[in-house]
């Protein structure tokens, strides 16, 4: 029996996706565009997977613009959002934190001239409100923070940004990168009050190459991409149907989120637990982290080394973010990690068909490689 | 009207009685390299070797060189109605040893109202982006008409009518453009492209190359592969502290310099056992220099199965802890095959520059571990003693560890 766990990077395509992919590829072929019959049947596809992302966000289906992923939703939350602000300040706040795809969007901005202020982080890789008062000024034109960190699990506050936003006279978007809280957690933009927010659909057991921005009525972003108009032209280009009718279903299809996240927190207690009998482990996960994302290290143990020893066995876990590719981790530096912890760190994230076998096993394989493996 | 390719040989033609040897080697490699893209002709005459597609001109003549195993004509592949050759035939000439340089060149036939008319188009990519330019005209056939300085003037002047923002200058020109005379054609060319030097691939036996996968490794092979030797590699692994991605690394690499060669093979072996029983076994500061000494016995065992005449590592002087004199006097001392260490006086700029020509920099940068990152000590020893190396030596059973690597070793044709 294999253990997938490293469910934050990707997860395995659910039954219904698939169907829903099938039928937009052998059936559902039109372009949602054309006129005739074949297109208003892929239109009536396309838009009822839009009800079913805006459903889950408690929003309206014409505030959710589809894209290629979450990159390029918070590319576009970033680049457009600043864009579309341009005369109103100069200001874009985000997180040290921030998953790549909001970071560098920032680091291009601040080339462009944009004066762009990256919060810095604790232990436990969380701003403080302190810090989100003083970096936000009156010619804040946008603030990105993300809700759940993929390396770590640590939730942010992102129910008192807006307040403080408004309280400091700021003209500011506010964007929300939820890509690893949506469908774990109730992801619903108005409640805390965002105005843009990012999700994507191979994290929730849909396709890879979708996502979708969700854009408060009323807010606007201009577009990086053009064309012929589609997605309200935010966002041109014949639509993906097999790619978002995956999505849609997938979000029809998430679990019920109090009884998975109840499932999720007991196998990340029996996780934490197991860790610590293991003996020289650091969790660097916060105690109230999402339960589906904990980051731990050996350390003294490369995590390299560790993932093939794993890999070979079967137990399919990730170090940092899947997308860094081996770099040290810079949301883990921002931490302050040591550098011994640093270059150990591993990352295990749940989903709600992870079971306790998966943990149990990935255990066992984890003392057999503090065992066999030789350390730093 | 067609493309053909002109090719000057490189430092081979210094070569005295076994010249002829070399220059056959030469012809072999380069119809064993462009086989798949077509057939060609090949003809030696005037110091210069044509390459011509079939189905073009036959040029015929004394100097024809037999087309060999090329069973059947198949035609190049070029773009219809284009008389030019497909850009991967002149840049694998580009990649053949021992060419000095080669040019691309028009032939055409042998009347003047040719020469003027075919010229400007096949030029018009060098001289649309020059600013001065000349003529040069050489006249084999001494009964054609007109007389060098006439056919330079002629074709100058035609030149200058159809690409009116060129200046001449026949002291510093941008771009010569040549024609050339011959028995039966006459050709037309502009730059002369630096070709890949060297000798030719195979002229000088074989070699055994270690290959980590780092920027140093690769460069060390190619700059051997130029001197004319067939470079086979060793690889070592150490699984599951080194993973599957850096394999794929090193046979991309390998793959990148056989592009020259024409072809490789690699060895490769899995150094675990090797590396653990080093450090429980052996002072933490001598682990690098024990298991330079180690990867070097188990590649000269390689060496000798391969019949591979010497050992050829990217090694650079005061680069690491293992590259310093009295490091590589160690490593040297295991083994009785030369070790050749072709970067050994490089500067590290210099040896990136040369990654990037063939094409290995981006793929050596690729961050994965290998198995010289794995078990670095912290303070590794620079200036190890060979007494005390010796020493340490006795807690390892060298003989059987050697074995076990070089009975699991295992190999992969690269092409």
């Amino acid at each position: 029996m294999n253990a997938y766990l490293d469910n934050s990077a990707t997860t395995p395509v659910s039954a219904e996706a698939i169907l829903a992919m099938q039928q937009a590829l052998q059936e559902t072929w039109g372009n949602p565009s054309s006129r005739h019959a074949l297109g208003l049947s892929a239109e009536e596809m396309l838009e009822s997977a839009r009800a079913a992302i805006a459903e889950k966000l408690a929003a309206q289906p014409e505030e959710i613009t589809f894209t290629s992923g979450g990159t390029e939703a918070n590319n576009l939350a970033v680049l457009g959002g600043a864009a579309a602000m341009r005369r109103r300040g100069n200001r874009v706040v985000i997180t040290a934190v921030e998953h790549a795809s909001v970071y560098e969007s920032a680091e291009h901005l601040s080339k462009l001239g944009y004066d762009v202020v990256r919060l810095p982080v604790d232990q436990y890789g969380r701003i403080s409100e302190d810090d989100l008062q003083r970096a936000i000024t009156p010619g804040t034109i946008l603030v990105s923070v993300m809700a759940v960190n993929n390396e770590t699990g640590t939730c942010q506050p992102v129910d008192v940004v807006k307040r403080i936003i408004h309280a400091n006279r700021a003209p500011a978007l506010f964007h929300v990168d939820a890509v690893q809280a949506f469908g774990k957690l109730p992801v619903r933009p108005a409640e805390i009050d965002a105005d843009l927010l990012t999700v994507s659909g191979h994290k929730i057991h849909g396709p890879k190459g979708v996502g979708a921005l969700y854009i408060r009525k009323g807010v606007t972003v201009l577009p990086r991409v053009f064309g012929g108009s589609q997605e309200g032209k935010i966002r041109s280009g014949t639509e993906p149907l097999p790619a978002i009718a995956g999505f849609g279903a997938a979000a029809d299809n998430l679990p019920d989120l109090q009884t998975a996240f109840t499932h999720v927190s007991a196998l990340r207690d029996h996780l934490v637990q197991g860790l610590q009998s293991l003996g020289d482990v650091v969790v660097n996960s916060p105690p109230d982290a999402l339960p589906h994302i904990v980051s731990f290290s050996v350390p003294g143990q490369k995590s390299e080394p560790m993932l093939n020893f794993l890999s070979q066995r079967g137990v399919y876990i990730s170090s940092g973010s899947a997308c860094s590719k081996g770099k040290p981790s810079r949301v883990l530096k921002a931490m302050n990690l040591a550098p011994r912890v640093l270059a150990g760190a591993l990352r295990v994230s749940f989903t709600h068909t992870s079971t306790m076998d998966e943990a149990d096993k990935l255990l066992w394989m984890l003392g057999e490689a503090m065992r066999t493996l030789i350390g730093q | 009207m067609h493309e053909v390719i002109l090719i000057k040989y490189g430092e081979l033609t210094l070569k005295g009685l076994n010249r002829r040897s070399f220059e056959e080697r030469l012809v072999k490699n380069l119809k064993r390299r462009l086989a798949p893209l077509g057939s060609f002709h090949y003809t030696y005459a005037q110091s210069t070797l044509t390459v011509a597609p079939v189905g073009g001109v036959s040029l015929g003549g004394a100097g024809t060189i037999d087309n060999g195993n090329v069973p059947e004509a198949k035609p190049v592949r070029a773009a219809q109605g284009d008389e030019r050759l497909p850009a991967d035939v002149v840049r694998r000439v580009g990649m053949v040893f021992g060419i000095a340089a080669y040019c691309r060149a028009l032939c055409l036939p042998k009347s003047m109202d040719a020469l003027l008319d075919g010229a400007g188009a096949f030029l018009a990519h060098d001289l649309l982006a020059a600013r001065t330019f000349k003529c040069e005209a050489k006249r084999a056939d001494k009964t054609f008409p007109l007389d060098s300085p006439q056919i330079s003037a002629q074709l100058g002047e035609r030149l200058l009518k159809q690409f009116p923002h060129l200046r001449v200058d026949v002291h510093n020109p941008e771009v010569t453009v040549t024609a050339e005379v011959r028995d039966r054609y006459i050709f037309v060319h502009g730059k002369q492209i630096p070709g890949a030097g060297g000798l030719p691939a195979g002229s000088s036996g074989r070699v055994l190359l270690l290959i980590s996968g780092g920027i140093d490794s690769p460069v060390a092979g190619w700059m051997m592969a130029r001197r004319g030797v067939n470079v086979v590699g060793v690889h070592f692994a150490s699984p599951p502290y080194t993973g599957p991605r850096a394999e794929k690394k090193v046979h991309t690499l390998m793959g990148k310099v056989a592009e020259y060669t024409g072809g490789s093979y690699l060895h490769t072996v899995q150094l675990t056992r090797v590396q653990e029983a080093i450090k429980q076994n052996c002072p933490e500061e001598l682990g690098t220099v024990l298991t330079r000494r180690m990867m070097m016995r188990v590649a000269e065992r390689i060496a000798f199965a391969e019949r591979a005449e010497a050992l050829v590592t990217g090694e650079n002087l005061g680069q690491v802890a293992s590259q310093t004199l009295p490091a590589l006097a160690s490593t040297d001392s295991v083994c009785t095959l030369p070790v050749f260490r072709p970067l050994i006086g490089m500067d590290k700029q210099e040896i990136v520059a040369i990654a990037r020509r063939i094409d290995t920099f981006d793929t050596s940068v690729l961050p994965y571990e290998d198995c010289c990152t794995v078990f670095t000590p912290k303070h590794p020893r620079t200036r190890p003693n060979a007494e005390i190396i010796a020493k340490v030596e006795e807690a390892l059973d060298i003989e059987a560890l050697v074995n076990a690597c070089v009975a699991n070793e295992v190999g992969t044709v690269i092409v």
